[in-house]
């Protein structure tokens, strides 16, 4: 339950950064929060010859900023910082909902966003929110500098397209008129990684209908968008909305079964969950909270 | 900073007020360093990967866990332990109030819910049962004593200032 020797590097510049991922690659990993690397290391489930602490780097924002039109996050943003942002809450609120799910004070204290990003894990929220926001996310290595959506940016379990020498420096989000959104999950105790959740947003047209997207976490696979198209408030109000979630959604998820729960279990309470969400999204619902 | 595998950095770090130069590998943990280097043995070590909670202590006034954070990584910083909240030997209000209400059982976790509560207990009359079981829901107690906890969390800022005006 201790990390194995590695070689720590506290670069001051994101030029180092490059330098020391260029020239270490594969064997080394960045250490921004901590609070998935750190436990990973304990258990000895990842053994990096080079741990590269980017807590070191100067003028890097410690809050959200705005940027011609977008919210712009930082590889040193904490989700603490996240949560008790008004920028984040008037510019995407569903992103500070997200955060406020994830864990405990003391883990967002420390943990950063955009590790959270990187780290990739179905369970998590931040993943699932950042997809349907349509967030981009910024790489960078020394061989320059490449923006790609985040949906490209998850493959696999655990997995993002980052390559060894690449790192992760900014995401971006639409700043102006933000969607309709909700967070919804189901989890045994309050932090946990939920059974499932989702995060979806309901964006009203003018014509008074709904462009709809949901993206699931906890139930297993790859972190991904699953767009609905344009549904009408009667659709999102009645039986519809199921019928459209399990013609469209649930059969692309690939739910597993482990000791917490059967996958037939975690496609109901996706089902469920996801109709939930939609609906609080576009004001259609009095809920306002999670099923926790 | 570059620390070459298996040697040691130099760290200097502010514990309960007192400056430490002190000299860590970088894979040692902040709350291994402080039980074992500084000698520090209220911070409690439980499951070591981030969720009972039992090692929290505050860095730079933000509650943090201590296992989840390599020692080197406080070098400049300020760490408030468990041991910094009683006073020549008079308990803080919040340490009387766990005493008063049975906040503590076999007593392990306590000081993980010491330094978890410290932020927050002077808001904490306001607070819901929701909301305070929420700011509380990173700390597990293995002798379930929750109700007794929160009770006491709510009643330190209750404690504090009857002390204030019997001064």
């Amino acid at each position: 339950m201790k990390p194995a020797p590695f070689a720590y590097h506290r670069p001051s510049t994101r030029d180092e950064v490059d330098e020391l991922l260029a020239g270490h690659g594969d064997r080394a990993t960045i250490l921004a929060g901590g609070q998935s690397l750190v436990p990973l290391l304990n258990l000895r489930l990842v053994v990096p010859e080079h741990v590269i602490d980017i807590n070191g780097l100067d003028d890097e924002a410690a809050e959200p900023g705005e940027d011609n039109g977008r919210l712009t996050i930082g590889p040193l943003v904490r989700q603490a910082a996240v949560e008790r942002s008004s920028l984040v809450a008037r510019a995407a609120p569903l992103l500070g909902e997200a955060v406020r799910h994830v864990a405990h004070p003391a883990i967002r204290s420390r943990g950063t966003v955009l590790g959270s990003t990187a780290h990739a894990d179905s369970a998590a929220e931040i993943p699932a929110a950042l997809l349907v926001l349509d967030a981009e996310a910024v790489l960078r290595s020394k061989r320059g500098e490449r923006t790609v959506p985040v949906h490209e940016l998850f493959v696999g379990f655990l997995q993002t397209c980052l390559a060894s020498d690449e790192w992760l420096v900014e995401l971006r989000l639409p700043a102006s008129d933000p969607p309709g959104g909700a967070v919804e999950e189901f989890a045994r105790r309050h932090g946990d990684y939920a059974l499932c959740g989702v995060a979806a947003v309901a964006a009203e047209q003018t014509d008074g209908s709904f462009g709809v997207a949901l993206a699931f976490f906890g139930i297993g696979g790859v972190p991904q968008r699953i767009g609905l198209g344009t549904l009408q408030r009667e659709a999102l109000e009645g039986d519809e909305l199921v019928a459209v979630m399990h013609e469209a959604a649930l059969p692309r998820l690939e739910p597993v079964t482990d000791v917490h729960a059967t996958a037939s279990y975690r496609l109901w309470l996706a089902e469920r969950l996801g109709a939930r969400a939609v609906r609080r999204a576009a004001g259609l619902a009095g809920s306002n909270g999670s099923a926790s | 900073m570059n620390v070459p595998t298996g040697e040691r950095a130099a760290v200097t770090v502010t514990v309960n007020g007192a400056a430490h130069a002190i000299e860590v590998e970088p894979r040692w943990l902040l709350s291994d360093v402080l039980r074992h280097v500084l000698g520090l043995t209220g911070t409690h070590v439980g499951c070591e990967h981030g969720v009972c909670g039992s090692c929290t202590v505050l860095v730079d006034g933000s509650p943090a866990r201590s296992c989840l954070m390599l020692a080197v990584q406080t070098d400049g910083r300020d760490v408030q332990t468990v041991e910094s909240l009683a006073a020549n030997g008079d308990l803080h209000p919040l340490q009387k109030a766990f005493a008063r209400h049975h906040g503590l059982q076999c007593g392990f976790c306590t000081p993980g819910f010491l330094m978890a509560a410290l932020p927050v207990y002077r808001e904490a009359e306001q607070l819901s049962d929701d909301e305070l079981r929420v700011a509380m829901a990173g700390q597990l107690c293995r002798c379930t004593g929750y109700a007794g906890i929160l009770e006491a969390v709510r009643a330190a800022a209750g404690i504090e200032r009857d002390e204030g005006a019997s001064r």
